[in-house]
């Protein structure tokens, strides 16, 4: 069981303003399905990166499903966050290949210049490190994922390059 | 005929590159107004190979390897323009002999028949290669349910995820079961960490997973119809979507499919949400109903009480999209391949410290021998083949001196191994078995759900102990601490995840226990992976002084003048091997 990220997420706690409406075309798709539960949590989680506490409340009274239910099925699943992420979001694959292929050095590497641990947001808001299960390329292993871009075949020095190149975009 | 220039644009291709080709093609082909058709399509299976790109013209088809965008405009003024093949890029052709044909050679595609062949997003294409013909010879010879079940049954298809189960047998317990409401359920929650067959499949060839629903779903009389796919492929999830949508357009979806009268089944997908234990079916169907993803007590099973308590079938797509063949051509045609109890033939992904990675599809019966060295082309860097380790989290490690084993599913098994669902991801010398045990115990003891006590909590300590041994804080009866933990979670546990979990462990401990005996007693790793039983040290002969491992050491343990040999002060090293990957020379040395 992934007992240390429950723990993580019992500090609910609501950081910046979360605006609600954004939610209503959502519960209106799934409001009346049965077995909504799950594509409700996820559809909340794409439109605020994460799943505020608020938005729990206000799915909780509008689909009518139990909070305690939805909390249940948030930390049950690797997928749900209930803290913010940053902007780019970088899964380093964790798969047997990848890690045959040393993928602990990818992840150590950018721990190591995100200064970050496996899991968090770096100070500025831009990067999330996360390591992951198969990504399903294992034929270039070791991989990473940063938003929707693959990079195979890497080592630690060329993941952080790639990172660095993104953080120099932003910051330009 | 026009010139065809098809591009592979699976998730691997585009990860390596191909998107970008494929870019650069189009905008030339409109800037100079080319006169040839360009194509998109999926993965054939040639992983270290990509990005691939296939030139067919009136002389042959051409598949052209390791093409990055120069190149591919290279092709275009040599191959196109000039008429003059680059046959050094040339990975395959039908018209003449490449270094590549070892690997195609003894391949025969059934599951993957279409993949790398088709424009996946396009309904046509899959008709023109006999989609939907299946489904429309049941309608037009109007095969009953039970003939559709008795000719699966005859083909001896065993379930393709791992479990091995006959499929006929499935669907003849599902249409036993009569209600108004039924379900057919697609697994597509590939979770074991090495394997990408089914990616493949949904990304390369969705309509013949839909065609292949379909024919059960009328076998068993489903009324509905549910994808359940892994959240981490989103092209799959797409090509899935437009391939339902256009199925829908051309009536195979719908009310009174191809006529045949009350035949009424639609497809919907369902996103996982990443949980390695769904792939379990109740708790897949618990996770499709919106709830933890836990696994329950059987029976009932699925097939009498499944999906909203209804009679629900499951299949994995490589299963399904074998159905449809079947159909087709007879279930002699597809027994005439595979060993007496396993019909057929299985799609591998081979993967690790293999030369040529990527989808094989083999009869069953060849030996793992052949799947690694003549088709994968051996192990990479010429180092020698430790082991290949089959069927994730739920398998084993086979060791070098079994690689005769023949895949089929009580071979595998023999070997405290299981066939899975087809991931083998090969070691070689260079890999600690102790370390590979150790990752996979890692994986599902997070995995686990919680349910069981003794798949909770002694996976933990079976880590825990792992861990030690890796860390030098081995001691003596830890091996027998594992088996004996081992034997209670196998026997304590409700599903197959707890069940398979000590798998893993109990294959490297019979295989390699010299390698555990070596952890415990000598504190040492004979493969050089666990870093703390490693020490580092400076090769005088190659310190040039550059001070970097002494700026990267986060313990200072590195002391020398700048143009000086360096020194490792190891009563403070804390192995963490930062030295070894920052030095440029070969000047630090492990044993």
């Amino acid at each position: 069981m992934r007992i240390e990220r429950i723990a993580v997420k019992q500090e609910i706690e609501d950081l910046g303003p979360v605006d609600l409406d954004l939610l209503n075309p959502l519960i209106e798709k799934y409001k009346s399905k049965k077995g909504n539960l799950i594509p409700l949590l996820q559809g909340a989680q794409d439109i605020y990166g994460y799943i505020p506490r608020l938005a729990f409340e206000k799915l909780a009274s509008e689909t009518g499903n139990e909070l305690s239910d939805m909390y249940g099925v948030v930390t049950f699943y690797a997928q749900f966050r209930l803290n913010p992420v940053g902007k780019h979001i970088i899964k380093v694959c964790h798969g047997t290949a990848c890690h045959v292929q040393n993928a602990r050095a990818l992840t150590t590497s950018l721990k190591e210049a995100l200064k970050v641990d496996d899991g968090g947001t770096t100070e500025d808001g831009l990067f999330t490190l996360e390591s992951v299960a198969c990504l399903g390329c294992c034929s270039l292993a070791p991989v990473m994922m940063i938003g929707n871009e693959t990079y195979g075949k890497l080592d630690g020095s060329q993941a952080v390059k790639i990172m660095k190149k993104i953080r120099i975009s932003e910051n330009n | 005929m026009e010139t065809k220039v098809i591009v592979g644009l699976g998730s691997c291709g585009i990860a390596a590159g191909a998107r970008k080709v494929y870019d650069k093609l189009e905008a030339f082909k409109k800037a100079e107004n080319l006169q040839f058709e360009l194509k998109k399509t999926s993965c054939v299976g040639m992983c270290y190979r990509e990005p691939l790109v296939e030139i067919i013209d009136d002389t042959g088809t051409y598949l052209y390897g390791e093409i990055d965008e120069e190149r591919a405009l290279e092709l275009i003024e040599k191959h196109i323009n000039q008429k003059s093949p680059v046959k050094e890029y040339v990975v395959q052709s039908d018209l003449f002999e490449t270094i590549d044909n070892e690997f195609t050679g003894d391949q025969v595609k059934i599951t993957l028949r279409n993949c790398g062949y088709i424009d996946p997003e396009n309904i046509e294409d899959y008709e023109a290669k006999d989609g939907y013909r299946a489904i429309k010879k049941i309608a037009g010879y109007s095969m009953s349910r039970l003939d559709v079940i008795q000719t699966v049954i005859e083909s001896g298809l065993r379930g393709r995820g791992g479990g091995g189960f006959p499929t006929g047998l499935k669907w003849k317990f599902a249409n036993n079961n009569k209600s108004d409401e039924k379900y057919i359920i697609c697994n597509a929650d590939e979770g074991d960490p090495g394997a990408f067959m089914d990616r493949s499949v949904l990304e390369g060839d969705p309509h013949t997973v839909l065609e292949g629903m379909i024919i059960g779903a009328y076998a068993i009389e489903a009324t509905g119809g549910v994808i359940y796919c892994r959240a981490e492929y989103p092209l799959a999830i797409k090509r899935l979507q437009i391939a339902i949508e256009q199925a829908r357009a051309k009536g195979y979806l719908g009310e009174n499919i191809l006529g045949i009268n009350g035949f009424n089944f639609d497809i919907y997908i369902k996103e996982g949400a990443g949980a390695f234990v769904c792939g379990e079916e109740t708790a897949l169907i618990a996770s499709v109903e919106g709830q933890r993803g836990m696994p329950r007590k059987r029976p009932p099973f699925p097939a009498a009480s499944g999906l909203w308590k209804k009679p629900t079938n499951i299949n994995n797509v490589e299963t399904l999209a074998n159905i449809p063949w079947i159909i087709q051509h007879g279930a002699a045609e597809y027994a005439k391949y595979g060993t007496e109890k396993s019909k057929g033939t299985k799609v591998f992904a081979l993967a690790g410290k293999i030369r040529r990675s990527g989808l094989v599809e083999v009869p069953m019966g060849m030996s793992i021998r052949d799947v690694i060295f003549k088709l994968g082309g051996g192990i990479q860097d010429g180092k020698k083949f430790k082991a290949v380790q089959m069927g994730g989290p739920s398998g084993g490690c086979i060791p070098a001196h079994l690689a005769d084993t023949i895949v089929d599913y009580d071979s595998v098994n023999a070997t405290g191994a299981i066939m899975g669902s087809g991931g083998m991801v090969v070691m070689d010398e260079s890999t600690c078995m102790i370390d590979v045990a150790k990752f996979f115990l890692d994986f599902t003891q997070k995995e686990s759900c919680g349910k069981c006590t003794f798949c909770r909590i002694g996976t933990k300590r079976m880590l825990e102990i792992l861990t030690n041994i890796t860390e030098g804080r081995g001691e003596e009866g830890d091996i027998e601490r594992l088996e004996e933990l081992s034997y209670q979670i196998k026997d304590n546990s409700l599903c197959g995840l707890g069940q398979t979990a000590p798998n893993p462990v109990l294959t490297t401990i019979r295989y390699f226990r010299d390698e555990y005996e070596a952890h415990i007693r000598d504190k040492k790793c004979p493969a050089l992976v666990c870093t703390k039983l490693l020490t580092y040290e400076v090769v005088e002969a190659n310190c040039t002084g550059c001070t970097v491992c002494a700026v990267n050491c986060p313990v200072d343990a590195i002391s020398g003048a700048r143009k000086e040999i360096h020194h490792i002060d190891q009563e403070v090293c804390i192995n963490c091997g930062v030295c070894f990957t920052k030095c440029k020379f070969d000047a630090i040395k492990i044993s």
